[in-house]
């Protein structure tokens, strides 16, 4: 019908004029040498004054990495990557050791500045009548292969909270490090967390201590500007007995023709009666209308709920990435412990998105719950894939999950993959699945009490997505409802 | 004195076939028009059309709307000059509040007229008012919209958002359909309260219950697309006597 294939019409014409932060920053980097081998391992770890471990323990990836394959199962085409075309680390060139904001590139600045993330705390406390009772948030900001900026540090400290690149937590924590480094996804995972931990060149680490509330959010912003670069960011938070912190990351790239490659680790350990959230804007380029260019966002992300008690909620809003490989997941291996997983992804243009999660019950009477809600437009494949499986020791193990798929054109598919696997017979698994097409009727219903096609679109998706967006931390909730219009700003005109 | 409404002629057809075949209706302010006919008259066609839903394709006439044309104009642009089509099935919106749908929709339309918009508190405000006269229980309108609403609260709804649109011609499609005779009379209620020397209504029925509650100043047959005959409120009652028929032999 008529309005929706003017949403379809519209949904032809995207183009890379709709994505906000294509822009480029130009500044002098330094790379390492192309290519990835023993040598550029070597050299990343150099680069960051690392000690004889740390080498030690990417070598043993790299050689690990040299045995693998490329996981072929997901959804996804794209043309064979060339591992050795890629830069594996780029820094912008510091002009003298950082010592406070100041010093920092004002390039730099300026482009998280023109991308609305506070670098200086002043600007972070002063710069906007702030609503009553925001919570203040501290940014750790990633642009290429290094952490640029960490705002609140001290205040942080104060509460014995760690938050700092993991580069320097190497370098100041090592036991910490050490301790729980690749004890949730082993340098052994797969092809792409692998290759992250020969080359991982920088990401945030967080610790904090037993019975703390971190008192602030925090929040990663990661920016990839460098040219064949491929960014493989390393994050690493660990809520020790009784903690609790609320983390945010957030990603933009420029618009360039050529694939990047972004192959991130996430780890997350809680212990007995901690609990982390951990909530993702992922908004990397796209990639243009015909498909070129765009971010191969090849992530894995994983929790231990390793304490009885313990909780890990993940939550993400996926609008961008020309693909998207990405689940993340929770080991509930405390008894009583507790995984949640809510997610948006919206695809459009010519996106791939095979996204999802894994919910492993080890220990007795934990429970999962799984929200996901997809949307495809455009041309788009947009995939659910997801595993629910109960150890034979996990009594009374419990998961619901709901897997609903909104398709708005009819030139886009929506896929829905669940794997569940239940080797105790007390395990309760409860599945449910929806996939529906945005309705002419809705649509029209709205446009005639007064709004435009667009605006129309947008909150009947907005309703659709509702249930996820209230698990977001307030201020992004409202950030991330506008990402979404915008992303379907593509689809919508 | 320019009419409010003036339709001539107008001819519309869906799917290659023809609904509406010359119809004629000149509305003016503080008017109620009531058109009646049997099932497969053109009624609902003729909300649709005049509203601007998709699919429907016109063929022939003229739509003036206070002596603009109605049919040049996209479907929001319509409604934010003032056309309000009171649906006969309301549909629903998942995970959208029907206060947050009232609010985006009245904001909608006065940016569209280059008014302020309202805040937050002005719309509860307005909003809280006009849904005690409708006997709108205040948490309906955190429910997401017609979710799992009775029909009576759906039309009640729709009337609700009538009132907060304060339209300039409001187009009522079968509004008694699934009414039982207290949500008919409260809606009944919440229209008459509207009437308005600047404001005209057509309300689309096929049973003279309705009228009896919504006086009409005209009463029109539609049979097979047109308008076959026009009469005072009475005709209502005429018809309610000796049904659709004769109409429909009239325009065969």
């Amino acid at each position: 019908m008529a309005a929706v294939q003017e949403t379809v019409d519209r949904v032809r014409q995207i183009d890379v004029d709709q994505y906000r932060y294509g822009f480029e920053t130009i500044i002098e980097s330094e790379k390492a040498p192309k290519g990835l081998s023993e040598d550029t391992v070597r050299y990343i770890s150099a680069k960051k004054n690392e000690p004889a471990w740390m080498l030690e323990w990417r070598l043993e990836a790299y050689r690990r990495w040299l045995t693998m394959e490329e996981p072929k199962w997901a959804r996804v085409e794209y043309p064979k990557i060339d591992f050795q075309d890629i830069y594996y680390y780029s820094a912008p060139k510091p002009k003298k050791t950082i010592g406070s904001i100041d010093e920092i590139d004002p390039e730099i600045l300026e482009t998280y500045k023109k991308l609305g993330i506070p670098l200086r705390e002043i600007e972070a406390l002063e710069g906007v009548v702030r609503p009553e009772g925001e919570r203040k948030i501290a940014v750790d900001a990633v642009f290429d292969s290094v952490s640029v900026a960490t705002t609140f540090q001290k205040e942080l400290k104060q509460a014995g909270v760690i938050f700092m690149p993991i580069s320097e937590a190497i370098r100041e924590h090592p036991e910490l490090v050490k301790q729980y480094l690749g004890t949730v996804v082993p340098t052994s995972d797969n092809f792409y967390a692998t290759l992250n931990s020969a080359v991982f060149s920088d990401g945030s680490f967080v610790y904090v201590p037993p019975g703390v509330r971190c008192p602030m959010e925090l929040s990663t912003y990661f920016r990839i500007n460098e040219r064949n670069t491929g960014q493989f960011e390393r994050t690493l938070i660990i809520a020790d007995k009784g903690a609790y912190v609320s983390y945010l990351e957030g990603c933009t790239a420029p618009q360039r023709d050529e694939n990047q490659l972004h192959a991130a680790v996430v780890e997350l350990v809680t212990l007995d009666d901690a609990e982390i959230k951990y909530s993702t804007v992922q908004n990397w380029y796209p990639g243009n209308s015909e498909g070129k260019g765009g971010i191969y966002n090849f992530v894995t992300k994983r929790g231990d709920c390793r304490g009885n008690n313990s909780k890990i909620s993940w939550t993400q809003v996926e609008t961008g990435s020309a693909i998207t490989w990405k689940y993340p997941s929770c080991i509930l291996r405390g008894d009583n412990s507790r995984g949640e997983f809510y997610s948006i992804a919206i695809s459009n243009g010519f996106q791939q998105v095979d996204s999802g999660t894994k919910m492993i019950h080890l220990g007795k009477n934990t429970s999962s719950r799984i929200i996901s809600k997809g949307i495809a437009a455009g041309k788009s494949q947009n995939t659910y894939r997801g595993l629910v499986t109960a150890h034979r020791k996990a009594t009374g193990a419990r998961n619901f999950t709901a897997c609903d798929s909104l398709l708005i054109g009819d030139k886009c598919g929506a896929h829905t993959v669940p794997y569940i696997e239940a080797k105790n017979s007390s395990a309760t698994f409860e599945h449910e699945a929806t996939t529906s097409k945005i309705s002419e009727d809705v649509l029209f219903y709205c446009i005639q009490r007064g709004l435009s096609q667009e605006e129309a679109v947008g909150l009947v998706v907005n309703g659709f997505v509702k249930d996820v967006l209230q698990q977001l931390p307030m201020e992004f909730a409202v950030e991330a409802q506008k990402l979404i219009s915008i992303s379907l700003e593509g689809s919508v005109g | 004195m320019t009419a409010l409404l003036e339709i001539r002629g107008l001819k519309a057809e869906i799917d290659g076939r023809q609904i509406l075949n010359g119809l004629d209706l000149t509305v003016n302010k503080g008017e109620i028009h009531a058109i009646m006919g049997p099932n497969g008259a053109g009624k609902s066609t003729l909300s649709y059309v005049l509203s601007g839903k998709p699919g429907y394709e016109i063929t022939g006439g003229e739509v003036l709307f206070n002596g603009e044309d109605l049919l040049a104009m996209d479907p929001d642009e319509r409604a934010a000059k003032g056309l309000f089509l009171a649906f006969q099935y309301p549909l629903e919106i998942p995970g959208v509040a029907t206060l947050t749908f009232l609010r985006t929709a009245l904001n909608a339309q006065r940016r569209k007229r280059g008014e302020e918009e309202l805040s937050s508190p002005d719309v509860l405000k307005r909003v809280r008012e006009l849904a005690k006269q409708l006997n709108i229980d205040p948490e309906m309108l955190k429910r997401p919209l017609n979710v799992g609403f009775s029909g009576g609260e759906k039309k009640r709804n729709e009337t609700l958002q009538m009132a907060l649109l304060e339209p300039k011609l409001c187009v009522l499609d079968e509004t008694d359909s699934g009414l039982d005779i207290d949500a008919l009379r409260i809606v009944a209620d919440g229209v008459n309260r509207l009437r308005a020397s600047d404001r005209g209504m057509i309300v689309i029925t096929h049973y003279q219950r309705l009228l009896d509650y919504i006086v009409p100043d005209v009463v029109h047959v539609l049979s097979a697309g047109r308008i076959v005959k026009t009469g005072g409120k009475e005709l209502a009652l005429e018809l309610e006597a000796t049904g659709y028929a004769q109409y429909q032999n009239e325009a065969a």
